[in-house]
């Protein structure tokens, strides 16, 4: 009995070390703003356009990664065939990826000098320096994060309840819509959740694929950075604002998702 | 199992406790001089410390202001030298450095792309349509561009500025889109073009709108090598450190 009251107390120094390691920055960054300057940091326009930009950018890369994802990872978690294991670390591959890596993948490819820049050109879409190129960049970085726990997630449905759906002669698109995804709910919410905050926090790969202009491809971490050599004040204001968003946002799905998981052991 | 794995937990939290514990042992005197340098500073610095005699180095490249905001929150190297004379300036105004000295200048120049000729001129850059990039107006290379084009009618400055698609953190930033494609201008320095193995061509500026800039350099309050910092700077105005500026495209301090 004493021998596994010494674990727990190791792993509760364990647990106490991780947390004051992780948390210690972020309160650093709050005990170094007050709620005056939290709202000072909002009244300046470069902020605002800056989470504007921000807001605007990831809504639109969650959604296209949602929309493209979601079948994508249904197809992975429910079909076997040859070559699924490589296709599967193909995906995973921009997760271990430097963002300054996935910059320089991305101007190769889509750059006006890109494999695709030819043609990109030709079709007149614009990518480097405008609001789009922002959007591709944080698809590219945030949709593994999506993609993978949407795999795990339709892979956990029991094979019971899709072929009961069957069985009962909804077509496969209905059962899909109607099964999978309701039973997979949590699990893509969550997905998407810290998909959103990869791409709130994305960096190396908007900087150097879609530079940094306020309005147009200036979101807050690259407005956080500029402010940083020279209003450390402000640089810290406007990470206590991200910090904040980030917060909410996780916090919320972490609350739908419980009570929604809830609601399906209720009926 | 569970004495296994307490032991093991505990073997961990020993070998953790000695990695953290040997990285303060080193004396103080010893060890490398460490140099904090602009980034435009980086191919002149390199190639002084590899024939530099005084011992090792280890060099921290990014932008001016990046440096000298890490000097403010309590990051001391032993020398910090910047791609301007204000930030060493505040710096020993707040008692952070020792004095500054002027140690090298540098030129703003129209930077363009080798292959491309869509921009001869400073004027071609205020057509509709022509991409341009900056650096930020927090870093020096930002600020010496608006000074530059502040100094030209107000008329064709806000062409110019129209044209800007980018406001980049650093002169690398620049370089990158230009040598990308991704605009068809950008305002460096010399030193970038020159570094930039042909990649660009500099168009230079009308004398009138004053393009030098100044670099500075002090050594760190608090610095471990102060001795070593200062043979570094002596070296810097007369010896290996001036010779490898020169080739770097660096001029003389302006008087």
């Amino acid at each position: 009995m004493r021998r596994s009251r010494a674990f727990g107390a190791v792993a509760l120094v364990a647990l106490v070390a991780v947390l004051v390691f992780l948390t210690l920055p972020i309160v650093a960054i709050f005990a170094n703003t007050s709620p005056g300057h939290l709202i000072d940091g909002l009244d300046d326009p470069v902020a605002r356009d800056a989470l504007w930009l921000s807001l605007k950018t990831t809504a639109l890369a969650l959604l296209i990664i949602v929309v493209i994802g979601t079948p994508a990872a249904y197809l992975l978690a429910t079909r076997d065939f040859p070559g699924r294991a490589v296709v599967q670390t193909l995906i995973e591959l921009p997760l271990v990826l430097p963002p300054a890596a996935a910059g320089i993948g991305l101007l190769a490819a889509l750059g006006p000098n890109g494999i695709l820049g030819g043609a990109l050109d030709d079709a007149g879409i614009q990518l480097v320096l405008q609001t789009a190129g922002v959007v591709v960049a944080l698809v590219f970085v945030a949709s593994p994060f999506y993609l993978r726990q949407a795999e795990s997630a339709f892979g956990a449905v029991p094979s019971s309840l899709v072929e009961a759906s069957r069985t009962l002669g909804v077509g496969e698109v209905g059962t899909f819509l109607r099964v999978s995804i309701p039973s997979a709910r949590p699990g893509l919410l969550a997905g998407a959740a810290l998909a959103w905050g990869r791409a709130l926090g994305e960096f190396g790969a908007t900087l150097m694929f879609a530079g940094s202009f306020q309005g147009i491809t200036q979101t807050v971490p690259l407005a956080i950075y500029d402010r940083f050599s020279q209003d450390f004040a402000g640089a810290l204001a406007l990470s206590a604002i991200l910090v904040c968003v980030s917060f909410v946002l996780l916090l919320s799905v972490k609350l739908v998702t419980g009570r929604g998981a809830l609601g399906a052991a209720a009926r | 199992m569970t004495r296994r794995l307490t032991v093991l937990a505990l073997v961990a939290l020993v070998v953790a406790g000695c990695g953290s514990g040997s990285d303060d042992d080193p004396g103080d005197s010893s060890g490398p001089l460490v140099v904090s340098a602009a980034s435009s500073l980086q191919k002149a610095f390199t190639d002084y410390a590899t024939r530099w005699g005084g011992g090792n180095v280890r060099f921290s490249f990014a932008g001016s202001d990046e440096l000298a905001a890490q000097i403010q929150q309590g990051v001391k190297p032993d020398v910090f030298a910047s791609a301007n004379t204000k930030l060493p300036d505040e710096l020993h105004s707040k008692d952070l450095v020792e004095k500054p000295t002027v140690f090298a200048g540098n030129r703003l120049v129209l930077a363009v792309p080798a292959k491309s000729d869509k921009v001869g001129s400073l004027e071609d850059v205020e057509r509709p349509g022509v991409r341009v990039a900056i650096g930020s107006e927090t870093v020096p290379i930002g600020s010496y561009t608006l000074g530059v084009l502040g100094r030209l009618p107000q008329a064709e400055r806000a062409k110019i500025m129209a044209n800007v698609r980018s406001k980049e953190p650093d002169v690398k930033g620049i370089v990158g889109k230009l040598t990308q494609g991704a605009v068809d201008a950008g305002f460096v320095y010399i030193t970038d073009v020159k570094a930039a193995n042909g990649a660009l061509e500099a168009i230079e500026l009308p004398e009138s709108l004053k393009p030098s800039a100044a670099y500075g350099v002090a050594v760190v309050k608090g610095a471990k090598h102060p001795d070593a910092a200062r043979r570094f700077i002596s070296g810097l105005i007369r010896g290996g450190g001036r010779r490898a500026l020169l080739a770097a495209g660096f001029e003389p301090p302006p008087q």
